[in-house]
């Protein structure tokens, strides 16, 4: 099993759902965090006051997939979140050693 | 209406005392659009702190409305209205101490309003200074400290001034000497309420000092909706500060009420003018800040402008306070949301300004230099603006030493950084986690806050 991680831009995040449903994932987690890559912050003005602002808010997309599926998966929300400007986000790919379903008691593969 | 009841309004028809039934009417009504400036104040203060010191910064304005209300009705209206005391300077503190000697009609004289509505009216522009001084001291000082602080400076600094610049003398009733012996021209309170506020936030924010990563950490402002409906409502409220001050429902009010308008759009105006060209954007907060300070340059020279003076007086103010606002950071004060750079420098401009652009024409009547009245007139306000400022900031600045000195004044520096409105008033302005019902009070930890509230 794999753990898919995407941080995308927001506004990206619709799309990107759409997609995933469309390939057959059932469920993901997704979360409002900021960060900041190489495109760094942006700057604010307040009464001619300039403030850098260092975090620019992006959606943290997580989704636990069967092994023979996370190639897809990440090239479907690659694909999907692309606009080809700086701060896209970055998508990875970590290995999974157990998971349960807690209602049931599922686990691994089951639990999917 | 049964015929007795005719009866019993015959007498207002026909007033003894002098009362006018309608002068007396807008005045009520002015009074009360004066008061809805200070939650309209608490908004546009409290939109621009972030959001953990929102409620400290409301409560410094209600705080106000409260303890001002009261110490102006106890003593404060004698010093600044009572028969003078010698030299113009202060009023008799105990000639109308707790207002109860303006209860009947008689002691009304041949004033067309009761005087108990004017002295009311006044406390409210009290109310209004003391409330932007807080501006100056957002997100560090101690509750209790700041209510003193402006308790005393209501005695010491507001009602003086209002004595010189406001009372005026008539019959044998002696009354302050900008007003009577100077003549400076300050209709509705740009020495009185902008100056002497811009002055004493200036001191209070030196006494305080800097707050901690000040010109270094992004201090937004953490809700610019909030700046913008106070803002709005600020200027109806203006309408009752500046149209009220004419005391009447006369041709003076409907002129000031114009003014008054024509100032606070070409203010907005001017200080997104100023963005636009140095910024490249014309911000909400620009627009809220303009107008405010187009509404403080009118204050004092509403009755003394044409319409069109009041549209250059209200732009001049907007250019000039969007300018202004950057000073803080040059001199390295802390004047956190911008009491000196809207308020002094709109004040200063509109008490100076009435030397330049008045008309004889207007309610008051005397030509400023750009309509061939030399510069007598503008003499006159140079010296009683700079007057103010001086008393205002000397006198503010001795009383918030006092006060640090016997109770401190600021908040400790992890309670600052942790948020004021926790610490000073156990309370948090918003509570917008997802985990926050039922159960939990807000977030993570809010089972511990859930079971002492069943202890209480």
């Amino acid at each position: 099993m794999k753990l898919v991680t995407a941080v995308i831009k927001p506004h990206k995040w619709e799309d990107v759902r759409e997609a995933l449903e469309t390939f057959g994932v059932t469920g993901m987690t997704v979360s409002e965090v900021s960060g900041y890559g190489r495109q760094k912050g942006h700057t604010e003005v307040y009464r001619g006051a300039e403030y850098d602002i260092a975090l620019v808010p992006k959606i943290r997309i997580e989704i636990v997939v069967d092994d023979d599926d996370a190639a897809d998966i990440v090239g479907i929300v690659v694909k999907t979140a692309q606009t080809g400007r700086i701060g896209d986000g970055k998508v990875w790919v970590s290995p999974i050693e157990t998971v349960i379903r807690v209602r049931t008691g599922d686990r691994d593969e089951a639990a999917l | 209406m049964t015929s007795s009841m005719l009866l019993d309004l015959a007498p207002l028809v026909a007033d003894p005392t002098g009362l006018d039934s309608g002068d007396t009417a807008w005045l009520l009504a002015a009074s009360a659009l004066v008061l809805l400036m200070a939650p309209g104040l608490a908004l546009f203060y409290g939109g621009m702190v972030r959001s953990k010191s929102v409620l400290n910064m409301m409560m410094m304005t209600f705080g106000s409305l409260a303890v001002i209300s009261i110490v102006w009705v106890l003593v404060g209206y004698s010093i600044a209205f009572g028969d003078d005391l010698g030299l113009g300077l202060v009023g008799n503190p105990t000639q109308y101490a707790g207002l109860s000697q303006l209860m009947s009609e008689d002691s009304n004289g041949d004033s067309a309003v009761p005087l108990i509505l004017f002295a009311v009216f006044q406390g409210l522009f009290c109310v209004i200074t003391g409330a932007l001084v807080s501006g100056a001291i957002a997100d560090r000082a101690r509750f209790g400290s700041w209510m003193v602080f402006v308790s005393i400076w209501t005695l010491v600094v507001y009602a003086p001034i209002a004595h010189w610049i406001f009372d005026f003398s008539a019959g044998d009733h002696v009354g302050g000497w900008m007003a009577n012996n100077l003549e400076v021209i300050d209709f509705a309170g740009g020495t009185a309420v902008e100056i002497t506020s811009g002055a004493s936030g200036l001191a209070l924010a030196l006494v305080l000092g800097r707050r901690i990563g000040f010109g270094k950490d992004p201090m937004r402002p953490h809700n610019l909706t909030l700046v913008m409906l106070g803002a709005g409502l600020l200027w109806f409220g203006w309408f009752g500060f500046n149209a009220g001050s004419a005391l009447g429902a006369n041709q003076t009010a409907a002129v000031v009420f114009t003014t008054t308008l024509l100032a606070g759009a070409a203010g907005a105006l001017g200080w997104l003018g100023v963005e636009r060209l140095r910024d490249g954007h014309a911000t909400s907060l620009g627009a809220a800040s303009g107008l405010v300070s187009g509404l403080v340059a009118i204050t004092p020279s509403c009755a003394s402008v044409s319409p069109v003076g009041a549209i250059v007086m209200g732009a001049v103010a907007g250019v000039f306070c969007a300018l202004a606002v950057g000073l803080k950071y040059r001199f390295g004060y802390d004047d956190s949301l911008d009491v000196v750079g809207v308020h002094l420098v709109g004040g200063l401009i509109g008490t100076f300004g009435i030397g330049l652009l008045a008309t004889a024409a207007a309610p008051t009547g005397v030509d400023g230099l750009f309509y061939g009245g030399g510069v007598d007139q503008l003499g006159r306000q140079l010296l009683g603006g700079g007057a103010v400022f001086v008393y205002a900031f000397v006198v503010s600045g001795i009383i918030g030493l006092v006060v640090d000195k016997a109770m401190g004044f600021r908040i400790d520096e992890e309670h600052e950084l942790s948020g004021i409105d926790l610490v000073i008033h156990a309370e948090t302005a918003y509570d917008l986690h997802a985990t926050a019902g039922a159960r939990s009070g807000s977030g993570v930890l809010g089972g511990s806050a859930a079971s002492r509230e069943e202890e209480r």
